[in-house]
């Protein structure tokens, strides 16, 4: 089974991405389609309705969506290895942008919107630069020049990524994205693990207490002016 | 190098071929792209700009030197042959015009601060307002904006081949544009609403419900009606400039003398 894993933020166009890719390859492969949101989905419902693939969403609510992708990946591809899908699409929200949902194994592709402003490839952290190939959407409703200035903040950011643009609505120029994914191997799923780093999740804030300032804390303690580096605590 | 430009048929909306076997555009070529809204003049142009390998909503594929362009040349900027100006007068990045020129010279390889002011001059020309390199590129007007976009194409994008969709709005210096671009080895396609820009290029495509319907090429005699177009139209520029700056327009100002 191969495995591809869409990222980024609300309305960049993943799930107008997901139905091109389930238009290309819904006759040559058994598809199946995992969202995982925090709060409201539809798009599983949609699918099914559209394209008849088996489908499936969980929403995190107060867990962080990333945290409750680790927490679901193992029962999801069993799931969907259990339907016999030869194409396991999972589309997740990303929200807070500290972490990324991309495994080891398989395609993590970041949507950007090219309306999206010129500092969110910056701002977007592991979502980018852990990412395998970057869809900038929306193309359509700019210039080719400031596509290309975006183009190059994202590639500052991750000089190595595959980048493709595209009008997501229409499916232009993704020729080069359906033969990545047809060439890309199928996952072994002993040896699945998570790209990124997990944020540190062992301090009072994590298990709870609301009381803000450092004095009702202890574990990662710092205060506001004693900052050393830009980060309030960065791992090994 | 860039000899030519080839494009092969694709569908129209109702999904019959089109009606062409290839159109072949050469260095120091100008063609335009007319037809009512909506019959498939910007997707056209799109497919080039995207050196479409029928993967676009047309399926038409594009050639360069009567060859399949390596994916290199289709996905680096750096590499890709094709400035295209669209007609979007909005810029969303958050970006002084320095920065937004230093970065896109960036993204053509080009390292060479001088390029920049060289661009802001350059878009000068074609507006009449003026644009300084502090101003925020989300603030421009339309005019400023396609300006702007203008010069970078002829200058950052520096392309063999470049596409101009609808030039004549927003009100910039359409001559000025012309003279500059015409003067130069390029491709050069406009999709134009406009007489004076059809009639002054070598070929017309006519397109219709997503498809290209006809390819007419200019003979003498249109070169001709060209040119009295061209000084109705330096007539008409006159008048809106006067217009523009609050001056009473005379019966004498606008009469015409068509030969």
């Amino acid at each position: 089974m191969k495995l591809v894993i869409i990222a980024g933020p609300p309305s960049t166009g993943k799930t107008a991405l997901t139905k091109q890719l389930i238009r290309r390859f819904q006759n040559e492969m058994k598809i199946a389609y995992l969202k995982i949101d925090v709060v409201k989905a539809f798009e599983d419902i949609e699918l099914r309705k559209e394209f008849n693939i088996l489908t499936k969403k969980v929403y995190s609510g107060d867990l962080c969506p990333d945290h409750a992708e680790v927490m679901v990946m193992g029962d999801a591809i069993e799931w969907a290895e259990s339907t016999k899908a030869d194409l396991f699409i999972v589309e997740s929200a990303g929200l807070c942008l500290r972490c990324s949902p991309y495994l080891n194994q398989g395609l993590g592709i970041v949507v950007l919107s090219s309306i999206a402003g010129i500092h969110t490839p910056e701002k977007m952290g592991a979502m980018v630069s852990l990412a395998d190939i970057a869809v900038v959407t929306k193309i359509d409703l700019v210039s080719q020049a400031e596509r290309e200035v975006l183009i190059q903040k994202i590639k500052e950011v991750h000089p190595k990524i595959i980048l493709l643009e595209t009008n997501a609505l229409q499916g232009t120029s993704l020729q080069r994205l359906y033969n990545l994914i047809k060439n890309s191997a199928d996952i072994d799923k002993e040896t699945l693990q998570l790209k990124g780093n997990p944020p540190l999740g062992v301090c009072t804030i994590c298990v709870g207490k609301k009381e803000i300032g450092w004095k009702h804390h202890f574990g990662i303690v710092k205060k506001l002016d004693s900052l050393a580096a830009e980060y309030l605590y960065r791992g090994e | 190098m860039i000899k030519e430009i080839t494009i092969l048929p694709g569908k129209d909306k109702n999904d019959h071929k089109e009606n062409f076997d290839q159109i072949t555009l050469k260095a120091g070529e100008t063609i335009s792209i007319v037809g009512p809204t909506g019959s498939g003049k910007t997707a056209f142009i799109t497919d080039i700009e995207l050196l479409a390998q029928g993967d676009t909503s047309t399926g038409r594929y594009i050639l360069i030197n009567g060859k399949k362009p390596a994916e290199e040349v289709r996905y680096d900027p750096a590499q890709k042959p094709i400035a295209m100006i669209t007609q979007n007068t909005k810029c969303f990045a958050d970006l002084s015009v320095e920065e937004f020129l230093y970065i896109h010279a960036r993204a053509r390889k080009i390292n060479n601060k001088k390029i920049v002011n060289d661009t802001m001059r350059l878009a000068n020309k074609f507006t009449g307002e003026k644009i300084t390199l502090q101003n925020k590129v989300t603030l421009l007007s339309g005019g400023q904006t396609r300006s702007l976009l203008i010069a970078d194409a002829l200058l950052i994008g520096a392309a063999p081949i470049i596409l101009l969709d609808e030039i004549e709005n927003a009100g910039i210096f359409k001559q000025e544009v012309i003279e500059i671009i015409k003067s130069t080895s390029k491709i050069i396609i406009f999709v134009t609403h406009d007489p004076v820009i059809a009639l002054l290029t070598k070929k017309r495509l006519i397109m219709s419900n997503g498809g290209v319907r006809k390819i007419v090429s200019q003979n003498e005699s249109e070169s001709g009606a060209a040119k009295n177009l061209l000084e109705y139209d330096q007539k008409m520029g006159v008048i809106r400039e006067n217009l523009r700056a609050g001056f009473e327009i005379t019966k004498e100002l606008v009469s015409a003398n068509f030969a």
